[in-house]
């Protein structure tokens, strides 16, 4: 598996743009909840950490693994959590 | 398998944006956070099922563990949310560092046997930053949450010392050149060390950025520590050849940026400045020369101002968090608006501990959003105002910005609460705020003081509208 970078850096910039496209147009009344949301998002990382933990790896390698799961997991779920209550209390007279 | 992690990292992605997207109108945007859950789980579950995993147990208490941890953390009060999202940004970068090492360290154990994964010179780079920032966000965000949270054996205050950015700077600077030596040598019998000393200094390196910061910096660096974590993230991608840790990554990280130059255009200071500037070793020479003397004013008094008048616009600031006054306010909103008074607050963006403290703070208290004015649309109707009530807010309405070149708050846009008819500031004490300079707002002719705990004082107002029947 050689990892072609170039193609890497080419979905990087991209996703940077549509990033900074969409981040730009959020209502600056919702910058704390987006602030979580993309907290959560970002805690993607679960996914690298399933690998390193869940993989046939020395125990050693296996227990990094789980403590960043755990860590991701803790993004997540607080995150979204937290984003959803706070949304809730927005509300129009 | 193969073409079942490709769709569904492709789904995720596209849900992702879709979040974030739906995030521009309070009235789409929780449909952002089922998006966001949706894409989340597709990415966990399709992980999870490919043939290589095996060790289900640990992956199920891992995952147990974080629902134990995440969910209290997802209640706590709102006033502390800044400090939530700190340590969140913590974990953020702990997850990065840690699959680095372990990334790192496997393919040390399997470089001998020949197993190993090629790891070409782009991956090591990746690698290194991946580990670089994610434990310079761990440590980093870690004392920004300390800080937040007024854990005792954190200094509050700015610490600075003569050559402190020289020594921030080299410690960055020594990682990064060790960082290069291992990109260039992979194999060399000293990288293992290097490896271990290059995360040490990443984890010195968090703690030494953040002591120099002050809590009137906070909004600005917790935006900075958001773009490091999604850095991170997009880094670790790199390694593990994910588009899609690539692809969330970069969202989180271009979100953390445009906070950091909103943040930083609203106290009109660069990324330099924030981060190697420390901000509250103010001068407290200023203004020192010309000792005015504020005019207090009573409960009632004040109470009689607001009821007379056509418009108020309330400003409120991180003070009013500190005294959990938001609810005391909502109240006054109401009894005011119930007498036919027109009632704005004026949401500066850095007021509050990070970007939009305030606008959750109301919103939790049941203010409509759309009474929640930015300063930009609210300072033109300022002249007009007849009450400017200002409650724990003070560097973001200090006059002095607007003229005063030796302080450190000059060229930041303030909200305009000099101009109304009359200003009525709640203020805790008579100490300058975190920036350390006197406000000039509250001397002025037609400026009266109310002093006391912002709750207490709300709700000795709130009681002078009693008799009308609020509730």
């Amino acid at each position: 598996m050689t990892s072609d970078f170039g193609s890497m850096l080419f979905v990087f910039i991209l996703a940077t743009f549509i990033g900074l496209g969409v981040i730009r147009r959020v209502s600056r009344l919702l910058h704390t909840p987006l602030m979580s949301i993309t907290n959560a998002i970002s805690a993607i990382a679960v996914v690298g950490s399933i690998v390193v933990v869940g993989a046939d790896h020395p125990l050693g390698i296996r227990i990094l693994g789980a403590v960043a799961l755990f860590a991701s997991m803790t993004n997540i779920v607080s995150g979204f959590l937290i984003t959803d209550r706070m949304l809730k209390m927005f509300k129009k007279r | 398998m193969r073409a079942v992690s490709e769709l569904s990292a492709i789904l995720a992605t596209a849900l992702f944006i879709f979040a974030l997207n739906w995030m521009n109108d309070p009235k789409t945007a929780r449909r952002g956070v089922v998006a966001g859950i949706v894409g989340m789980t597709i990415a966990v579950v399709a992980t999870w099922i490919q043939p290589e995993i095996i060790h289900h147990g640990w992956i199920l208490l891992a995952i147990a563990a974080g629902f134990v941890v995440g969910i209290p953390l997802s209640l706590v009060p709102l006033t502390a949310v800044p400090q939530r999202t700190a340590l969140s940004h913590a974990f953020g970068g702990l997850a990065a560092g840690l699959v680095g090492a372990a990334e790192y360290f496997l393919w040390l154990g399997e470089h001998g046997t020949g197993a190993a994964v090629e790891m070409t010179h782009f991956r090591m780079g990746a690698l290194c930053a991946e580990v670089i920032l994610g434990f310079l966000t761990f440590t980093g965000s870690l004392m920004a949450a300390g800080k937040l949270q007024e854990v005792k054996w954190i200094p509050q205050r700015p610490v600075t010392y003569p050559g402190q950015n020289v020594v921030n700077i080299g410690v960055l600077a020594v990682a990064a050149g060790l960082a290069v030596a291992m990109v260039l040598h992979p194999d060399a019998p000293w990288a293992r060390t290097v490896f271990f000393v290059i995360a040490g200094l990443a984890l010195l390196f968090g703690i030494l950025l953040i002591i120099p910061i002050g809590g009137a910096d906070m909004p600005t660096v917790i935006s900075i520590l958001n773009a490091y974590a999604g850095l991170s993230a997009v880094a670790m991608g790199f390694v593990l050849n994910s588009k899609l840790l690539v692809t969330a990554g970069a969202l989180d990280g271009s979100s953390g940026l445009i906070l950091s130059i909103i943040m930083c255009r609203a106290m009109n200071r660069s990324f330099t400045n924030v981060l190697f500037g420390a901000f509250g070793k103010a001068q407290p020479a200023i203004a020192a020369g010309e000792q005015k003397v504020w005019k207090q004013e009573t409960v009632e008094g004040a109470a009689q101002l607001l009821e007379q008048a056509r418009t108020v616009v309330i400003i409120p600031g991180y003070g009013m968090a500190v005294a959990q006054a938001q609810h005391k306010v909502a109240e006054l909103y109401d009894a005011l608006t119930k007498r036919g008074v027109i009632v704005k607050f004026a949401i500066h963006p850095v007021a509050g501990r990070m970007p939009g403290h305030m606008n959750v703070l109301l919103a939790e208290a049941n203010i409509p959003y759309n009474a929640l004015v930015e300063m930009d649309e609210i300072n033109p109707e300022m002249p007009q105002t007849d009450v400017a009530l200002v409650v724990g807010a003070n560097d973001v309405v200090n006059p002095a910005a607007r003229y005063a070149k030796s302080t450190p708050i000059y060229g930041m846009p303030i909200i305009d609460a000099d101009k109304a008819k009359t200003v009525l500031a709640v203020k805790r004490s008579k100490n300058p705020g975190f920036a350390g300079i006197d406000n000039e707002l509250y001397v002025l002719d037609n400026t009266w003081m109310l002093f006391g705990d912002a709750k207490a004082v709300l709700s000795d107002l709130v009681k002078q509208f009693g008799s009308g029947g609020i509730h």
